[in-house]
């Protein structure tokens, strides 16, 4: 759906719905066709929203989503060989093409990956010659007459069932899961390794990437994302911590250690620091719908990246630059790790990822416009557009500006998603969820 | 801030060349500023890398790309240093302060080296050695600076690797850190909890499905990174090291209980840093570890160190 078709693109949100979750949210993902949103948070809990079948028709409210499933996914472990906890914190959600009336999605905590199964009962069974309604079996010397059971419409109800436990296949924290477009394999990467699954088989995995060194006293680099081609299914990428991009094809090797391709920008002397290569670290790596592009989000910038061109990316937008100068502080209170997603719209001509003080960016790749948002309830009036914020950097702060000494860096937004079609998005603070959508 | 005497002596050593012909000392003197301000940058962080990589939370595994981020960053540092020379002079002091040590028990130890860096603090217009770290494997100590606060200030200045102006350090102070001290395991039970901590961490990590070997992460960190290793402290008295802690104050020993969080039991040999980085395969110095510490050895150390 073209929805900025000829006009300058605006960026007029208006916040839709707010959900307010028990733990905080760890990652958000629309379904296929955009009917579904998906969050995983801290506890191990997944809650999916469903949008409201009446506000799809109605373009004024098509970003009405309610509360659809809650299943708990993962629980926390204890892993007894190394003293260690597990946590039951859900790192991503993926959903698979829809099949048939069930939806089923994959999430993954730092080691297992689980497969779920959400489906829908509207009917029960009824009447049967052996059972009584509640269960209870009849006496076979009672029975007298045979009546064939039917189906009576009931409450709908959502069951979610595990289908499918993807685990010990992984020493370190897995960091992504990426279904292939043959939709019979998906990929799970950890800081040093990369696996490749079958969706049906749990107890095997091929291993595809492995970057681990044989004296681990030699490690420098670790996989931060990857992905599967969304189109290519032998081709997926892979991020490092050192800032390149590796895309591999699986038709060369079965090890792909050897990239086909290695996407990296030679470096700028002039902003070179101690912290050069921690703010070089990628922490998110998303294709274009398309396939054609890339993009890959470091801590002060987002890149598009054409896949037919590894020497540099074709875009970059700056997220923050204003916290180049405060990279000491940020190093210290750990904030410049921060892995920050990012994420492409509908049809790859609007970009958006998060920042502190719970701003998020949006970049018109066509239109060369960027705009920095809000999300909170303080800056988000009922059927009024959020304002654009701006951040102050030096001298005289105009009045609505925010000056970077006074931004809230506890208040992070790390996911965001967007509507596969339309101009929906969801934005999570620590345990709010937005969704906003376009004012038409 | 730094204990007195320290200061006094180096500002003392320092008069000398500066008394000399003015206007050429006050060019390269402020050059020397920047140069010092910006050393001390560095250092500190240096020190906050070192600090952070070793307080990691043990009660669930660390995030390895993390701690990889930070390592690389010192080791940054440590080529950095390497190559203003500033490395092997400070090498030079740990010779020299090692040999009138004995090793009998791994712990963090800083000293007060420019309190015996006399020939060092001569003339020189080069930043002043550091007691941080040795390559080559030799053994090398944790740097602690008295004045966290204000070299965080410094510190949080420095984005760039282009020196900036110096702060409210005196030109005395140039390329001289803040005086070290001893870390002292004076809160035993705080030491435990780190050491806990630590050694949970540092559990075998038998998970592996491949053939990897189980003994290749045992080796210790010092080839790589040759830094981490945690200094053996004196255990006998020694006129110089009396001499030595005499200035330091007491109340810094509160910062122990962030730097003893690599204590280990005495017997394990250098601690392996990468065994909090990386949960692959059981490491057999840790294997004959269990998860508490043991008060009697920390007790044996305690009185080796004052001495009694």
């Amino acid at each position: 759906m073209e929805a900025f078709s000829c006009r300058c693109y605006q960026f007029n949100l208006l916040l839709v719905m707010l959900f307010v979750t028990a733990d905080i949210i760890s990652t958000v993902e629309f379904n296929h066709s955009g009917e579904l949103l998906a969050t995983g948070d801290k506890g191990g809990r997944v809650v999916i929203f469903q949008q409201e079948l009446e506000s799809k028709n109605q373009p004024q409210c098509r970003g009405e989503y309610n509360v659809y499933s809650t299943f708990q996914s993962h629980e926390p472990e204890f892993d007894y060989l190394k003293s260690l906890e597990i946590e039951e914190k859900i790192n991503k959600i993926r959903w698979l093409p829809q099949k048939n009336a069930a939806q089923f999605l994959l999430s993954t905590n730092d080691k297992t990956i689980k497969l779920w199964k959400i489906s829908e009962r509207d009917k029960r069974p009824e009447g049967y010659n052996l059972k009584e309604e509640d269960g209870r079996y009849r006496d076979p010397t009672t029975v007298t007459t045979l009546r064939v059971p039917v189906f009576q419409p009931m409450d709908l109800m959502v069951e979610a069932s595990p289908r499918r436990v993807f685990a010990n296949a992984h020493t370190y924290h897995i960091n992504s899961i990426s279904v292939n477009s043959d939709c019979e394999t998906y990929l799970s990467a950890d800081d040093l390794r990369i696996n490749l699954w079958n969706l049906e088989i749990t107890d095997r995995s091929f291993n595809i990437v492995d970057i681990k060194p044989v004296n681990m006293e030699e490690l420098t680099e670790v996989i931060t994302a990857a992905e599967f081609h969304p189109n290519q299914c032998n081709t997926f990428v892979y991020s490092s911590s050192k800032g390149t991009i590796r895309l591999c094809d699986m038709r060369a090797s079965a090890l792909c250690d050897q990239h086909s391709k290695l996407f990296e920008e030679p470096e700028d002397p002039s902003n070179r620091s101690f912290f050069s290569e921690i703010i070089s670290s990628i922490s998110d790596v998303k294709f274009s719908h398309s396939g054609r592009y890339m993009m890959t989000r470091d801590y002060l910038s987002v890149k598009i990246w054409d896949l037919n061109m590894e020497s540099r990316p074709v875009e970059t937008y700056q997220v923050h630059e204003y916290l180049r100068s405060k990279l000491c502080s940020l190093y210290e209170n750990d904030c410049i790790f921060d892995k920050f997603e990012c994420c492409w719209n509908g049809n790859d001509s609007v970009v958006m990822t998060g920042s502190y003080n719970n701003f998020f960016r949006m970049f018109d790749r066509g239109y060369r416009q960027d705009v920095t948002l809000e999300a909170s309830r303080e800056s988000s009036k009922p059927r009024s557009v959020l304002k654009p914020r701006k951040v102050c950097t030096g001298g005289k702060r105009k009045k609505d500006e925010i000056s970077v000494d006074s931004l809230d860096f506890n208040k992070k937004i790390l996911h965001t998603a967007w509507h596969p079609q339309d101009n929906i998005i969801a934005v999570a603070t620590t345990n709010n969820l937005y969704i906003f959508q376009d004012k038409l | 801030m730094f204990p007195k005497g320290t200061k006094r002596k180096f500002s003392d050593s320092r008069e000398e060349p500066v008394a000399g012909g003015e206007d050429v000392n006050q060019s390269s003197l402020a050059a020397v500023r920047m140069l010092s301000s910006y050393s001390l940058q560095r250092q500190s962080l240096l020190d906050m890398s070192l600090i952070k990589l070793q307080l990691c939370h043990m009660l669930v595994e660390p995030n390895l790309c993390r701690s990889v981020l930070i390592a690389n960053t010192v080791r940054q540092i440590q080529e950095e240093m390497t190559q203003d020379g500033t490395w092997q002079i400070m090498t030079q002091a740990l010779s020299a302060a090692n040999a009138a040590a004995q090793c009998s028990a791994d712990r963090l130890v800083a000293t007060e080296v420019l309190c015996r860096q006399t020939e060092a603090a001569q003339g020189e217009q080069v930043p002043k050695p550091f007691p941080v770290v040795g390559s080559e494997g030799c053994p090398a100590e944790e740097v602690l600076e008295e004045e966290e606060a204000a070299a965080a200030e410094v510190g949080m200045t420095m984005s760039t690797v282009s020196p900036q102006a110096p702060t409210s350090y005196l030109p005395g102070t140039f390329g001289m850190d803040p005086c070290w001290e001893e870390e002292e395991t004076g809160e035993d039970d705080d030491d435990d909890e780190e050491e806990d901590s630590e050694e949970c961490g540092s559990g075998s990590e038998g998970e592996e499905r491949e053939r990897d070997s189980l003994v290749e992460d045992t080796r210790t960190a010092e080839q790589v990174f040759g830094t981490f290793e945690i200094k053996n402290p004196a255990p006998s008295p020694d006129p110089a090291l009396e001499e030595l802690f005499s200035d330091v104050d007491a109340s810094y020993y509160d910062l122990d209980t962030v730097l003893t969080g690599m204590q280990s039991v005495p017997k394990m040999g250098p601690y392996d840093l990468l065994e909090s980085l990386s949960s692959h395969g059981p490491s057999p110095l840790s294997s004959s570890t269990s998860c508490r510490s043991d008060l009697n050895e920390l007790d044996h150390i305690m009185e080796i160190i004052v001495g009694s």
